[in-house]
């Protein structure tokens, strides 16, 4: 166990390249939220030739699509989804600029690839901790298709949301890693 | 004969929606606890320090455990001795109950009308409904709200006899092994084991809802939860996959008489967040 590394997007190739998996790192600052039905229209959009709602580069994108918020709220409940159903669009994002992804679980090869080649990084937050999460949320804004209700594209502003390097821009995998080491089988 | 009004099931149940996202079972939070004082890994006890905090915090602020507030999944038990009024069938006031629970209590809408056109419904409707008869004059609604990371590394096969009890152990650790931190672990595994290709699949949810920390009522099967338990442990797949002595909560499992050419065997895989509530009539 490391210390605490505090980050705030845009990141750097710099600032990625020190990045290793099994960091813990505080991330403060603005991000954007997309997830399966928002990723599948950035991408048509990268096809098209479009702009995209927001800016790509340095930027980090949280996987999540979290609950209505009650009233008085910001968010509801906000943790992160499974992350490889997005893995189909994920390198092309990446090619712009995307420089960190937040979610849960295992990546596949391709991303794990376009990590090491477009230097971005995959950090991992704690799958089903949508309660906890919701508190390091202090502003949500729906910025595109506010048609896809939980899926839409969201800027959030996040003050210390506590994510683990899960895989770095050098090919480490705190997944492989992990496992190997408490496996007793 | 008992009369069940169907307006009081559509109200209990948007009750159920309601309380059981932002309530987790005292059985799970005991599991959770115990876990924390065994496992190994820093990186495993911080994450399970977060899902009890989360816990709290979900209780105290009536908050929604996770923002997956799941597929609508109820099993119901009705009574022989029950007769139900009003307007519909039991399912529609169901629906009509999970409509309301899901929009009155904030919770995410997750169900799409059309599995590949894909547009939401809109009110998390239609349910799935299990329904049973039982002898007596009892309507219990059991809502069990399934969240899509976990079903989706849920496992279904069908094994040769000859495969026997290696074979079911094996397609545990496997199916443990290649969801690794996708369900979201410390995960629950229901087990069915036998029956038909369909009911398989059913008996592995329904095992889900026993208590953990029970044991299975069946000596031998007590004891191969048991054993299940720990080599899933060994796995290393660890909380949130990130390696760990914690890869599940338990293993719960329900068997059905089988056909004399079939093995088959279903692992319906649950993630922490084993939220389920009944309502009795």
């Amino acid at each position: 166990m490391s210390q605490i590394i505090s980050l705030t997007p845009p990141l750097s190739d710099k600032t990625v390249l020190e990045l290793r998996a099994g960091d813990q790192v505080n991330i403060s600052g603005v991000i954007y939220t997309a997830r399966d039905a928002a990723h599948k229209r950035l991408v048509e959009l990268i096809g098209k030739g479009e702009p995209l709602p927001f800016e790509v580069r340095g930027a980090i994108i949280y996987y999540v699509g979290p609950t209505p918020a009650r009233p008085g709220e910001v968010i509801g409940s906000a943790g992160p989804t499974t992350s490889y159903r997005m893995d189909p669009y994920a390198p092309k994002l990446l090619a712009l600029g995307l420089k960190g992804m937040i979610g849960k679980g295992n990546r596949g090869k391709e991303v794990l690839e376009a990590l090491q080649r477009e230097k971005a990084v995959y950090f991992t937050a704690v799958g089903g901790a949508g309660a906890l999460i919701s508190e390091w949320i202090t502003s949500s804004e729906v910025i595109a298709y506010e048609d896809l209700g939980a899926e839409a594209i969201r800027r959030i502003e996040v003050k210390d949301f506590q994510v683990v390097v899960a895989n770095d821009a050098h090919g480490g995998d705190l997944f492989k890693e992990g496992i190997e080491r408490y496996r007793s089988l | 004969m008992k009369t069940v009004d169907l307006n009081e099931v559509t109200g209990r149940v948007a009750d159920l929606c309601g309380k059981a996202n932002c309530l987790l079972g005292e059985d799970v939070i005991a599991a959770l606890e115990k876990a924390r004082r065994a496992e190994q890994s820093p990186t495993g006890r911080k994450i399970l320090d977060q899902i009890l905090e989360n816990a709290r915090l979900a209780r105290d602020k009536n908050a929604p455990l996770c923002q997956d507030t799941g597929f609508a999944v109820f099993f119901v038990e009705l009574g022989t001795e029950v007769r139900l009024q009003g307007e519909g069938t039991l399912e529609e006031a169901i629906n009509r109950g999970v409509a309301r629970g899901y929009k009155e209590n904030f919770l995410r809408k997750s169900i799409v009308r059309d599995p590949l056109n894909r547009v939401n419904t809109g009110d998390n409707t239609p349910a799935v409904v299990h329904l049973t008869q039982v002898p007596g004059d009892r309507l219990s609604l059991t809502f069990a709200p399934k969240g899509g990371g976990s079903e989706n590394m849920s496992r279904l096969a069908m094994l040769k006899p000859a495969d026997g009890l290696e074979g079911v152990k094996r397609f545990v650790i496997e199916t443990v092994q290649i969801a690794g931190a996708n369900p979201c672990p410390p995960i629950i595994v229901g087990l069915g084991i036998g029956a038909t290709f369909e009911k398989c699949a059913w008996l592995a949810k329904k095992a889900l809802l026993r208590p953990l920390g029970s044991r299975h009522p069946v000596a031998f099967y007590a004891d191969l939860e048991e054993e299940l338990l720990d080599l899933v442990n060994r796995t290393g797949v660890g909380p949130q996959g990130l390696g760990g002595t914690t890869t599940a909560l338990g293993v719960l499992i329900e068997t059905h008489p089988c056909h004399i050419a079939s093995l088959p065997v279903a692992l319906n895989m649950q993630c922490h967040s084993a939220r389920h509530l009944t309502a009795v009539f």
